[in-house]
């Protein structure tokens, strides 16, 4: 299958500031891709060279096959862009917003009408349809720009900090809309620094730190690779007695992480290790009922890589 | 070129500048100042209404612009005929300039202070069809609204003057042309101007203050005219517009080549 964007080496200086520093990446079609990292990371700028608003200083990208450098209107007329800013027309309506949009992306005349309201409609704004746009909320205008990037039904939409300055209920909704886009089958890049939005709605996270991929993968993949085995907890029916500890703290390749109430937390790199331990805990009167390691979180990844990259 | 686009994009400008009270409330009371206040004042003036003739001394060379019919007026109709038909005519030029001006507030600089510009940098349009829409946006109003004020300065002229007169009889064939030759190629000047200089600087402020400069050129042919330095005859006025088309297809032609939607969004 195609990739949907495929990035190869792409760079962009703003005089001696290297933007994007030789970036090399795909996402397939109908993933939704993360791009995560610190402001000033290069993700805003990734995002123009992609749409080709910016032309590139080295490297090459295609989108949908084509070159946002060379075919940059093409790119555009199936791609949608949220930007960082709303950047809606506050003295326009929201209707008037859309129209705009649906004249300038060429949706067929015919349907303007029954798209706008449909997008009205669907992002909650249809009561306030002919109001102008500057005495919305700011989630509203967000919503807005959401229905706006949508309005020509693009196959790939690059979402930049899209919950930026929204409170948790705008967020929950922008969350929801974006699940529903991937329902959809779309493409999406999500440019973010809330790591935790990046865990929920991400297939797979690129980190980018001054401008150059930092690590590119599934928040398990890079955990893996990242960071030392996670610890393992085992639970237990009452709380572990001292003689359940003590036979476990002498399993070879174990260590005692902590012991709260029913549960020990052990560091144990090698399954033989935790094998062992199951084994001496249930030996020793441990009434063993759950055992598992837990998953890295995408913020100890991200932070495992801003200590390597500073 | 994508003329939906081009339209789309003049239309937003314009919608925008209409639900700009400001603007419109200037756009309207200098329009009323130059097209019906001045011609008022000047037309209800305690003229003399004597015998016909007379020296105009300093002014007299320029009665020889006025037709025949005018040139046996008393002396108090003739001023006002060389005042509303000649010396103060050019003055409405400077609508089509106040009004690129305001929209050109809308074009790319007003985009950026509003923060939508890199919103309407990701549209699909090519750099032809976005510069174009801008240039557009500004250059219709501004001749449709050359046009209207030169009607209701026509309007206020004859019916203050043609008792003194002796009936209607604005326009004059030079405000003719220069309301139908001349002003249609500065509105095109103010538009171009601003339009490409709302490219290159940063605030709109800025942007207003460059092309503001343009409103001395008017200023320049009033002035010369009333020192009696430039008789805006009809050959000096087809030939200047000449010269003014001349430079507006350069500026529209250096904008379009000049404009960059990396140069810009670099700084959006």
């Amino acid at each position: 299958m195609t990739a949907a964007i495929a990035v190869d080496g792409l760079a962009r200086a703003f005089g001696p500031v290297q933007a994007v520093d030789g970036v090399s990446f795909q996402v397939e079609p109908g993933e939704v891709f993360g791009l995560l990292g610190p402001n000033g990371a290069g993700k805003t700028t990734l995002i123009r060279l992609l749409a080709g608003v910016l032309l590139p200083t080295a490297g090459s990208a295609r989108v949908l096959g084509l070159d946002p450098t060379r075919e940059g209107p093409a790119v555009r007329q199936r791609c949608g862009v949220l930007t960082e800013m709303p950047a809606v027309y506050e003295r326009l309506s929201a209707r008037q917003n859309l129209w705009f949009a649906a004249e300038v992306f060429d949706v067929p005349v015919p349907e303007v009408t029954r798209r706008v309201d449909h997008l009205l409609g669907e992002f909650g704004l249809g009561e306030r349809a002919d109001e102008p746009v500057g005495g919305f909320s700011k989630g509203m205008k967000q919503r807005l720009a959401i229905a706006r990037a949508l309005v020509h039904n693009p196959e790939v939409l690059f979402l930049d900090e899209p919950t930026a300055g929204l409170d948790p209920v705008a967020s929950r909704q922008v969350h929801d809309l974006v699940d529903t886009i991937r329902e959809e089958g779309r493409t999406v890049v999500l440019c973010t620094h809330r790591l935790v939005e990046a865990e929920a709605l991400c297939d797979r996270v690129g980190v980018l730190s001054r401008g150059r991929l930092a690590a590119l993968g599934t928040v398990r993949e890079l955990g893996e690779r990242l960071l030392a085995a996670s610890p393992v907890t085992l639970t237990f029916l009452e709380p572990p007695g001292e003689a359940v500890v003590r036979a476990i703290a002498g399993v070879r390749g174990v260590s005692i992480e902590g012991v709260l109430g029913r549960s020990i937390e052990i560091a144990a790199p090698e399954d033989e290790s935790i094998a062992g331990a199951i084994q001496v805990a249930v030996a020793t009167g441990g009434r063993l009922i759950a055992a598992g390691r837990r998953e890295h979180t995408l913020e100890e990844v991200y932070f495992a890589l801003q200590g390597d990259v500073t | 070129m994508n003329w939906r686009t081009v339209r789309a994009i003049a239309k937003k400008d314009l919608l925008e500048v209409r639900q700009n009270r400001i603007a419109i409330w200037s756009i309207l009371g200098v329009s009323a100042l130059f097209s019906v206040g001045i011609p008022l004042l000047i037309g209800l003036l305690p003229f003399d209404t004597g015998p016909s003739g007379g020296d105009l001394g300093p002014l007299e060379a320029l009665t020889a612009l006025m037709p025949a019919a005018h040139q046996d007026l008393p002396i108090g109709a003739r001023i006002v005929v060389l005042m509303l038909g000649y010396f103060l005519a050019p003055l409405f030029l400077m609508i089509p300039l106040m009004v690129t001006a305001i929209v050109g507030a809308e074009s790319f600089v007003g985009e950026r202070e509003r923060r939508t510009l890199e919103g309407l940098l990701y549209i699909p349009a090519d750099d032809l069809d976005l510069y174009a829409g801008k240039v557009v946006a500004g250059a219709v109003p501004a001749i449709l609204a050359t046009a209207l004020n030169f009607s209701a300065y026509a309007v206020v002229v004859n019916l203050v003057s043609a008792p003194l007169v002796g009936g209607f009889w604005f326009p004059t064939p030079t405000a003719l042309v220069l309301a139908a030759w001349i002003g249609p190629a500065i509105a095109l000047l103010g538009v171009s101007g601003s339009v490409l200089v709302s490219t290159r600087v940063e605030t709109f402020l800025e942007a207003n203050q460059l092309t503001g400069m343009l409103s001395m050129l008017i200023v320049a042919m009033v002035v010369g005219q009333g020192t009696g330095l430039l008789v805006l005859s009809l050959p000096v006025l087809l030939l200047f517009g000449i010269v003014i088309y001349a430079v507006d297809i350069v500026l529209v032609r250096l904008g379009a080549a000049l404009f960059s939607r990396d140069r810009l969004m670099a700084r959006a």
